[in-house]
């Protein structure tokens, strides 16, 4: 079954204008009657949700959180790209649309990329009007700096907490909402199950995480916007609550799942420092502005970096790729700094890590000036480290930190489950295989603040529901199923403890299906998974009750679907025969190690059907059409 | 090293509460929480329950983790949150007491987990600007001098952890709401609402039991964002001139 990701038609310059034209609206009166359900409150959720409630629509708000402040998009760094052209270097719509295409490695949806773009100018003034202290100028207009992919100046910051102040000022207009009743928000609680009633998508099943309770939600339409699943790899730059079981749920009641093996490792994160290790902590792609990544010549050169004289230093980056240097995009730097490392010509412990130097940066422009701009990040790698970046240079390793992969959409953002919207990491469909930097925060809040207000009240209105109420039987059987499971992991009574499966399920992920995919390792990876997921159900060992708040119980759940979509990023990895962005197979590299897609066969969204736990997902295709930007490889050199 | 701790265990909000002690071995490579990992772990093996803390990012900048530990809020290295403390800060045979943040407004809601919705509601009662998705005028139309964009994202950086409550002995919110406050009153865009914000946002922290401010300046000290003291006067006078220029609305809409 082709897919059809309803995209208006037109030149794409006045797609986005004409659909907003036509579409069906709400009457201001009529708008209290709809209920939106929006689960997630960061860039994306918590956007959607203020901005539905200023509507007028009755909005109800979930997270897992204590607070909506805390989502995760909260913990982003360096900055939102947005196509302003302040700096007057020649930056355009077209201009970021064709480097966010580009840097997905040609993989994503023309039309929606175009749209981001179009839509990013509007997110600096949102921002801006809220109240986001951005970065200035002497002058007090909006200073910019640069970022990894493109070759313009067009990443506005907060210092290295450009992700908290974005969200503080979602979070602020939601509050504002929830003091006017026109949104409820529920913390702590966590959605179990998507109902669907007739085909739609009408409502949600939760457990309150402080009381156990576990308790149905209706609605008119249901937006998930829960983030992304890297921490299926145990070991990734999220946090350690973010978790698929929403989209997961909705996949298994019938909303594809598209692109699930492209996964983004960053190439700027602290190694690893021991097995007890319970997160990787990002240091921001900002740093590659003005920090010089290197490796000493000679493998297994143990001389503190300092007394590597110049001439035996390789700043591979510079040399592979002299027009983008360091700030090659993120997929290509982890690969050169795990090639070099597989040379043997990796620094510290393990040789699991690459220089990221600033002592040049340092003698250039003065200690004071870089730590205004990166003082924060300093001050965090000393604190989990206990080494001076000032004075050594950091040590970096790539690791798991977005993922490209989430919900099928089609234009509106609706998936194919009518009523079902998904917004920001959780959905699939801008970054193609490889997201830029500073464009999750860009997505976000487009999708949050300008595309899902728009499109899901274009659905309410074009009405077709019928009346249900939380009696209907596809609620009771929802919540008879979630209390089931919660007991279940109770019951098991085994002998190993949740965190110790999540941890092998995660190397498994990393070694099989990581930074480099054969068809071998592939193989092994949904051999093993398998195994581990029917060992986990037979011998988990979670204490407690189902009565009050149990982190290891929520933990329990979290991996269950983990598993499940473990295996489905390793067939879908499997299935994709080509190398792209993130997606890197090593049967299909060119001579200098550069990934080799292969357009004429996998110009496509692969969309994956759930068709039961013991059945083989079915796959759908979206065939990918260029009709504004010409493919090509893809070269940073 | 091997590390003796005293922690508060709390089944639920009507339980009493007490302190259990407990035997752990840390490198010193561990962050704080990952040797409280390595503890629940043990726990869980010998099948006695966990010790429920709360964290999510676990890089210093979500503010869902906080407990005391020894009597200091985020422990005994300031300036940065729980999870960013490293146990290169401890040595082998050190006794440690961790309990929850105590304050009347914070309830705790199992071990050393508690409720800081009291947080949100201030938030809500005008920790805002008032603009609807939509009706923003071009960024660089609204000019903010780099010293006010500076100064306000001081005080924006504030986690809403609520050490500051933890520390204060009168558990006054005041840093916090002064933080936002300042946050929004330094740039031109929240001078509309600056008034009645710092009016109904103080209100609120009255309402929800934290005390008042006294200055003696223990929340500075302990703020992960390093949040500078200087916001709650500024909060206070903004307060002040708020009460005495207030009007009743109904004269606000006279004369027709």
């Amino acid at each position: 079954m082709a897919l059809d990701a309803k995209i208006p038609s037109g030149p794409i310059e006045k797609k986005w204008t004409e659909h907003k034209a036509h579409m069906k609206l709400v009457n201001p009166a009529n708008k209290r009657k709809y209920t939106v359900i929006v689960v997630g409150t960061g860039l994306a959720g918590g956007a959607a949700a203020a901005s539905l409630g200023e509507l007028g629509y009755n909005v109800l708000s979930f997270c897992f959180q204590d607070s909506p402040r805390r989502a995760h998009s909260i913990a982003a760094q360096g900055g939102i790209n947005a196509a302003k052209n302040y700096q007057n270097d020649g930056d355009s719509v077209y201009r970021l649309f064709y480097d966010t295409v580009k840097g997905g490695d040609f993989r994503s949806r023309e039309a929606n990329v175009y749209r981001l773009a179009e839509v990013s100018a509007n997110i600096i003034d949102q921002c801006a009007a809220q109240g986001v202290p951005f970065g200035r100028e002497y002058g007090g207009t909006l200073a910019n700096r640069s970022f990894g992919g493109a070759q313009v100046s067009r990443t506005f910051y907060a210092r290295g907490q450009t992700g908290q102040q974005l969200l503080l000022g979602a979070y602020q207009a939601l509050s504002r909402q929830i003091a006017s009743g026109q949104v409820k928000m529920y913390a702590r609680h966590e959605m179990l199950d998507l109902v669907l009633i007739d085909g739609r998508a009408r409502g949600i099943v939760v457990r309150n995480l402080e009381t156990g309770a576990i308790q149905s939600f209706l609605g008119d339409a249901v937006v998930l916007a829960t983030g992304g699943y890297g921490n299926v790899f145990y070991l990734s730059t999220n946090a350690k609550g973010s978790n698929a079981s929403a989209i997961w749920r909705a996949h298994r009641r019938g909303a594809f799942f598209a692109n699930p093996c492209y996964t983004q490792i960053h190439p700027t994160c602290i190694p690893k420092s021991g097995d007890y290790q319970s997160k990787l902590t990002l240091m921001s792609e900002s740093l590659r502005n003005d920090g010089r990544v290197w490796v000493p010549k000679r493998k297994a050169d143990g001389r503190p970096p300092d007394q590597i004289p110049e001439d035996e230093r390789d700043y591979y980056l510079e040399r592979i790729y002299p027009s983008y240097g360091n700030l090659a995009p993120r997929d290509v730097s982890s690969r050169q700094a795990k090639y070099r490392c597989d040379e043997g010509l990796g620094v510290g412990p393990g040789g699991l890590g690459v220089y990221l130097d600033f002592a040049e940066a340092i003698k250039r422009l003065g200690k004071k000036t870089i730590s205004e701009r990166y003082g924060n990040l300093f001050e965090m790698y000393e604190r989990i480290t206990g080494e001076d970046p000032y004075r050594v240079p950091m040590r970096i390793y790539p690791a798991v930190h977005y993922t490209m992969g989430g919900l099928w959409v089609d234009y509106s953002l609706m998936s194919n489950v009518p009523g079902l919207f998904v917004g920001g990491e959780a959905n699939f469909s801008d970054h193609g295989a490889n997201r830029l930097g500073a464009s999750a925060l860009m997505q976000g809040l487009a999708d949050g603040y300008f595309i899902l207000p728009l499109t899901v009240g274009d659905y309410l209105a074009s009405g077709g529901m019928a009346k249900a109420d939380l009696n209907h039987p596809a609620f009771k059987d929802a919540e008879r199923e979630a209390k089931a499971r919660i007991e279940g992991y109770l019951a098991v009574k085994g002998s190993r403890t949740v965190d110790s499966y999540w941890r092998e399920l995660g190397s498994i992920m990393w070694e099989e299906c990581g930074m480099a995919r054969s068809r071998e390792s592939l193989e092994r990876a949904l051999q093993k998974i398998p195994a581990l997921r029917e060992d986990y159900q037979k011998n988990m060992k979670v204490l407690g009750s189902a009565g009050d708040l149990n982190q290891e119980l929520e933990k329990a759940n979290r991996v269950a679907d983990f598993f499940e979509l473990g295996e489905l990023i390793c067939a879908d990895a499997l299935n994709r025969e080509e190398s792209c962005g993130g997606h890197f197979r090593v049967e299909h590299q060119t001579p200098d190690g550069e990934a080799k897609r292969d357009d004429s066969n996998f110009a496509y969204a692969a969309a994956w059907e759930w068709k039961g736990a013991k059945e083989r997902q079915a796959l759908h295709k979206e065939p990918l059409v260029f009709e504004n930007i010409q493919l090509a490889t893809r070269s940073y050199k | 090293m091997r590390l003796t701790l005293d922690i508060w265990r709390q089944k639920n909000a009507n339980d009493p509460g007490q302190f259990v002690r407990y035997q752990v071995t840390a490198n010193e490579h561990m962050s704080f929480l990952e040797m409280l990992d390595v503890l629940n772990q043990d726990l869980i093996v010998k099948g006695e329950e966990p010790v429920a803390f709360d964290s999510d990012c676990r890089e210093g900048i979500c503010g869902m983790c906080g407990f005391v530990i020894n009597g200091s809020p985020h422990g005994p290295v300031h300036g940065s949150t729980v999870c960013q403390l490293h146990m290169r800060h401890f040595k082998d045979g050190d006794a440690l007491t961790l309990e929850p943040w105590r304050a009347r407004a914070l309830p705790v809601v199992k071990d050393l987990v508690v409720n800081r919705s009291a947080f949100d509601r201030v938030i809500q009662a005008g920790g805002y600007i008032s603009t609807r998705t939509g009706s923003a005028p071009e960024a660089n139309s609204i000019l903010v001098p780099k010293e006010a964009a500076d100064r306000s994202m001081e005080a924006a950086a504030c986690l809403g952890c609520a050490a500051c409550v933890a520390v204060c002995p009168n558990a006054s919110a005041a840093l916090f709401t002064g933080a936002k406050l300042a946050h929004l009153g330094l740039l031109p865009q929240g001078q509309p609402e600056r008034y009645e914000r710092a009016l109904a946002m103080v209100d609120q922290t009255v309402l929800e039991g934290f005390g008042h401010c006294t200055l003696m300046g223990e929340c500075e000290a302990v703020c992960p964002a390093h949040v500078p003291l200087e916001v709650i006067p500024r909060m206070n006078r903004d307060f002040f001139r708020a009460s005495v220029r207030k009007r009743e609305p109904k004269e606000l809409v006279g004369g027709g």
